[in-house]
This record gives structure tokens, sequence and C-alpha cells, in this order.
């Protein structure tokens, strides 16, 4: 293979600015047809295509029709040769501002943007970590030197470096429930920073492991300014699922409402006898809050739920009116809705699930590939 | 599993992508059509493109069988011949038609006349492995008095041994049409 000076690599993070910025990119995927009809990178102004390497093995002529010139170009694949062997080819061709994404989708799956939400009453401030690849939310709340960590992710040294930063020891990493479309990392990240790890205790039935059981009217501090989480059982998703509202402003929704969608029943096998859960947290228990809390969920679905920033947040008031998962008014067809046509499950979410309960432990590199995909959490993804 | 015969082994461990099918690809153009390859790989991500760039070119892809770290691919070089060879034999029977006559247990012959590693990976309860090329060698083994279903992948192979089956004084064979790849009935293979 001759050389190709003209190749430039971009990574995952330079890549998240450039779709939070909504920059211009053409990306040409040479991975197979059916991983990129799984999975893609989106973005407003990302225009994709899809052609697999393993077609232009005797020449790019196909793609170079299809890649407008003079556009910024990014080539990706799963892990990297093969958009480096195919972006080759394209500058040896003559293109330039040619690309290739540094780590491939992996890369992509795995990298964490971290963005503030919003200051504390008494002080601190509580993040939002954007796994932009898959759709995944993590939140930090820091305060007075402390910290806590909800839905964790699997990446647990971003959220360790970042408490670093700031000079906060993590006391607590809380889950919303039992995920089944990512590895959780709380667990980790408690026993590597002397943590606890906190588990609905309805979702928690099965795991090997100790932890402190989330239920209502245990508030837990961050901080000596004392910022209050506060556990709001809210099953539906999963029989344990819990909200948290931190500091009175925020309402941290885990897998149960999102800000286009609202969470699905089915990912433990119970979608029937779940709805009822679910119709009474989203239309009853929500309802009594204060409707001006600031509704964080625990996942994405579509990049057009991106705010400022890459934040993805909205009031709950605001969601009341315009989340369709919540003006259902009929209580059968919500139930249709939860139910019927849903996307399809995440990718190995039963292991997924195993692993979150400590009753299997894949490698790194196993974990890795059972994560492959977006989450799939919601109701309405397709 | 049984050993399944191939033509050539091709040895892609430790390689990552494109390398293992940008080696397939070489391996295959020193085949000769229908021999069949197997390629060994570490990369889990060449399940799917092997599948991907088979079903692009044609090639056919019979199946991988795991084997610890290593992927064992094993894929067919199609003839050509196969999609463009006329139709000559006369009597044939949809899928649908033996799926009934298996059901009901008549007494039937089903001869499988695909190589011996697709017939490894998939076949009909009960049918027969004789692939095309060994057929005229068998034949003695065969009762010209018996209802003989002849199954290949699409119905072409089964076609020549239909009519090879014909000269031979066979009198009740059926074509099944299209075969393998349209097969909806039950199915065993070595592993199970």
């Amino acid at each position: 293979m001759k050389a190709a000076p003209n190749l430039k690599i971009m990574n995952a993070k330079e890549l998240t600015r450039i779709v939070l910025a909504k920059e211009e990119l053409f990306i040409l995927d040479v991975r197979n047809e059916s991983d990129f009809n799984d999975w893609k990178i989106e973005g407003e102004s990302v225009d994709i295509i899809n052609i697999p390497y393993f077609n232009l093995l005797d020449g790019v002529d196909e793609a170079l029709d299809q890649i407008p010139d003079g556009k910024k170009l990014l080539v990706v694949c799963a892990k990297e040769g093969s958009s480096k062997f195919v972006a080759e080819q394209i500058v040896e061709a003559g293109r330039t501002n040619v690309h290739y994404l540094e780590g491939g989708m992996k890369a992509w799956s795995e990298h964490l943007e971290p963005v503030e939400i919003g200051e504390l009453k008494t002080g601190g401030s509580l993040y939002q970590f954007v796994r932009i690849g898959k759709g995944c939310l993590s939140y930090m709340v820091v305060s007075q030197g402390e910290a806590a960590v909800i839905d964790t992710l699997r990446m647990t040294d971003v959220f360790e470096q970042f408490a670093k930063e700031k000079g906060a020891v993590i006391k607590h990493t809380l889950d919303t429930h039992l995920h089944a479309d990512h590895i959780s990392g709380g667990r980790r990240l408690a026993e590597q920073t002397g943590a606890t790890y906190w588990l609905p205790p309805k979702d928690a039935t099965e795991v090997t492991f100790t932890y402190e059981k989330l239920e209502e009217g245990r508030d837990i501090s961050v901080g000596s300014a004392t910022i209050q989480i506060q556990p709001v059982y809210s099953p539906g998703h999963t029989i344990g699922s819990t909200s948290f509202i931190v500091d009175d402003q925020y309402l941290l929704t885990g897998d149960i409402l999102f800000i286009e969608s609202i969470g699905r029943p089915d990912l433990a096998g119970k979608a029937e006898d779940w709805v009822g859960d679910l119709r009474n947290t989203l239309y009853s228990r929500y309802a009594e809050l204060s409707q001006d809390l600031m509704v964080l969920p625990a996942h994405f679905g579509k990049v057009t739920e991106l705010g400022a920033g890459g934040r993805v947040m909205a009031k709950l008031s605001d969601l009341y009116q315009n989340n369709p998962g919540l003006n259902i008014q009929q209580e059968e067809e919500f139930r249709r809705t939860v139910t019927e046509n849903l996307p399809p499950q995440p990718n190995a979410y039963q292991e997924i699930r195993q692993t979150n309960m400590g009753k299997i432990t894949p490698s790194e590199d196993e974990q890795r590939e059972m994560e492959v995909g977006p989450n799939r959490c919601a109701v309405h993804d397709k | 599993m049984p050993e399944i015969k191939t033509n050539m082994t091709l040895d892609c461990k430790g390689l990552a992508c494109p390398m293992p099918i940008v080696k397939t690809k070489k391996a295959i153009d020193q085949l000769e059509e229908g021999q069949v390859i197997e390629v060994q790989a570490t990369d889990k991500g060449s399940l799917a493109d092997i599948q991907g760039w088979a079903k692009n070119t044609g090639h056919h892809y019979l199946g991988t069988v795991e084997d610890g770290d290593v992927l064992r691919h094993y894929i067919r070089k199609s003839r050509p011949a196969e999609v463009k060879e006329e139709k000559k034999h006369p009597h044939c029977v949809s899928n649908e038609d033996l799926a009934k006559k298996l059901a009901a247990n008549d007494k039937i012959t089903v001869i499988d006349v695909r190589e011996p590693a697709e017939y490894s990976f998939n076949r009909i309860p009960g049918s027969i492995s004789i692939p095309l090329g060994e057929l005229e060698d068998h034949v003695h083994e065969l009762n010209p008095e018996d209802e003989i279903y002849v199954v290949c992948r699409t119905g072409n192979r089964s076609d020549m041994a239909c009519r090879l089956l014909s000269e031979k004084g066979f009198n009740q064979v059926k074509n099944v049409e299209p075969g393998m790849s349209g097969w909806t009935g039950p199915l065993e293979n070595a592993e199970k």
C-alpha cells in the first residue's frame, strides 16, 4: 500500500464537535450493509452513504461518483482498518479533505462528551455526559468536593478523571434501574473510588453483589451543602425503575420518560405486566410533581433531541405538551403503543442484563461487542 | 461436527479487516468453480463481512463454525452455469409439496446433490447426501422404482441430477424447486 500523506485523521471528539456545531460533513461508511442499517453516525448537517469496503477492493470509482468533490469527507468503518484502506485510495485518486475516523465506530460508541446542565442553588453543578454515538446519558452531581454519578456508563475512567478535575471525591454511584442496553459502570466506579453503589431493590433481586437500596424517603446527600437526591419510585420500564429529584430543580427520569418518547416496558420480558405501572408513573406520579422540574433522561433516540452544546433536557410541563408518549388519552391505545410494533430489542440485551446483575463477567472486548448499536430503550425509536 | 471437505484452507488468523476479505478474494480467484474454501479468521467482524461480500459477488456462503477463538468460514465458488443452465427435467415439485409428503410420512427418498459442506450446515432430515459430481458412481445404490426427490440449493444442480437419473432408467424422479435456498420446513445439521 502506498503512503497517502494527505490523508487526515479525525477522532471521536472532533466528530462530536462537528455534529453539535452542525458543520457540513460527508460520511462514507464502509461497513457491511446490515451493520450500517442497524446503526450509523447521525447529525443534522451530516450526509452519509454506505458502500461496503469489500465492494471497493478493485477500486474506489463507485464511491468517487457519489462523493461531492471539495466537501469534508470522513470514511468510517467498524474499527479503523478498512476505512483507512478505502480513504487512502480516495486520496490517491486525487481527492482532498479526506479523513478517516480514528478507532472507527468502536471509538464513536465509547466517546463521552461532558456538558454542564446548570448550577445548584447552594453551590456546585450538575453535569450531563452525552454518549453521542449510542444515545446514553450519565450525570454527575458535584458539590463541595463531593460527587455522585447517576447511570454511570462502562467508561469509568472518564468519570474518575472528570471528578478529579473538579476536585471532587465520588461518594455515590446510582443506577435508576437495571439497564438492558448498556453495561453499567456504577459498580466498578464505586469499587475504584470507595463510593457506595445504589440500586432499586426490586430490580436487584437477582444480583450477586452487595449494594445500598434506593428507596423512597431515603435521601442521599452530596457535599456539605447537602444537595439532596430524592428517589421517586417510578416503575414501568423495569419494576424497580426509580427517578431522582436533584436540588428540587432536576428530575432524572432514567428510561421512563425521554424528550421525544417514553420508555418501553418489554426488555425484561414483562411488557403486559408493566404497562399499568408505566401509565401510572407517566400520567399520575410525574403529573403530581412540580411542573417546573427540568427532565433529564438516561437516553436520547434522535439527534434532534440534542439541544445547545449537546444538552438533552426539557421542562416537565413542556413534555406534557409536546411528548407524544404523554398525550395518549385512551388506556387501550397506550397499551398498544407500548407493547406493539416496538423497535427491535437492543443488541445482546439479555447478556447485558446478566452482566449488570453480576452473573456473568465478560472481558472488555466482549463487553464492547455486546454494546454495539443504538440503545433502543424508547417506544418510538426506529 | 465431522470434517468438512474443502479444496483450500486460508489462514487469516490475527488479521484485522479489511485483510481477511482481501485475501479471500485473491484466494477464490484461484479456485475452480464449485470448489469450497475454508477461511480461518479471528476477527469477529469477518462474519458479517464475508456474508455481505459473498452476497454481493454471487459466491455461495455456506456457513461458519466457531472453533474457540477461530471462526471457520466456508464459501463455495459459484458456477456461472448454475444460474444460466436451461432446465430440462419435466417433473418438478415445489418445496411445499415435498414438505407435505414428508409430513405425511410417505415412503419417498430425498437425495441432496449439493457439496458435502453445504449439506453439513443445513439439510432436510432424512435426506441422503450424494454430491452431483459423485452421483454417477452411486447410481447403483439407488432403486429405480423408488419415488425420488432431488434437491440442491436453487434447483439447477438437482435438475442436472434428475436428467442423469432419468437416463439411467429412473422414472419416478422429481426435481424440487427452488430447493434449500427457499426451504422453510424442518432442518437438521451435524451439530445438532
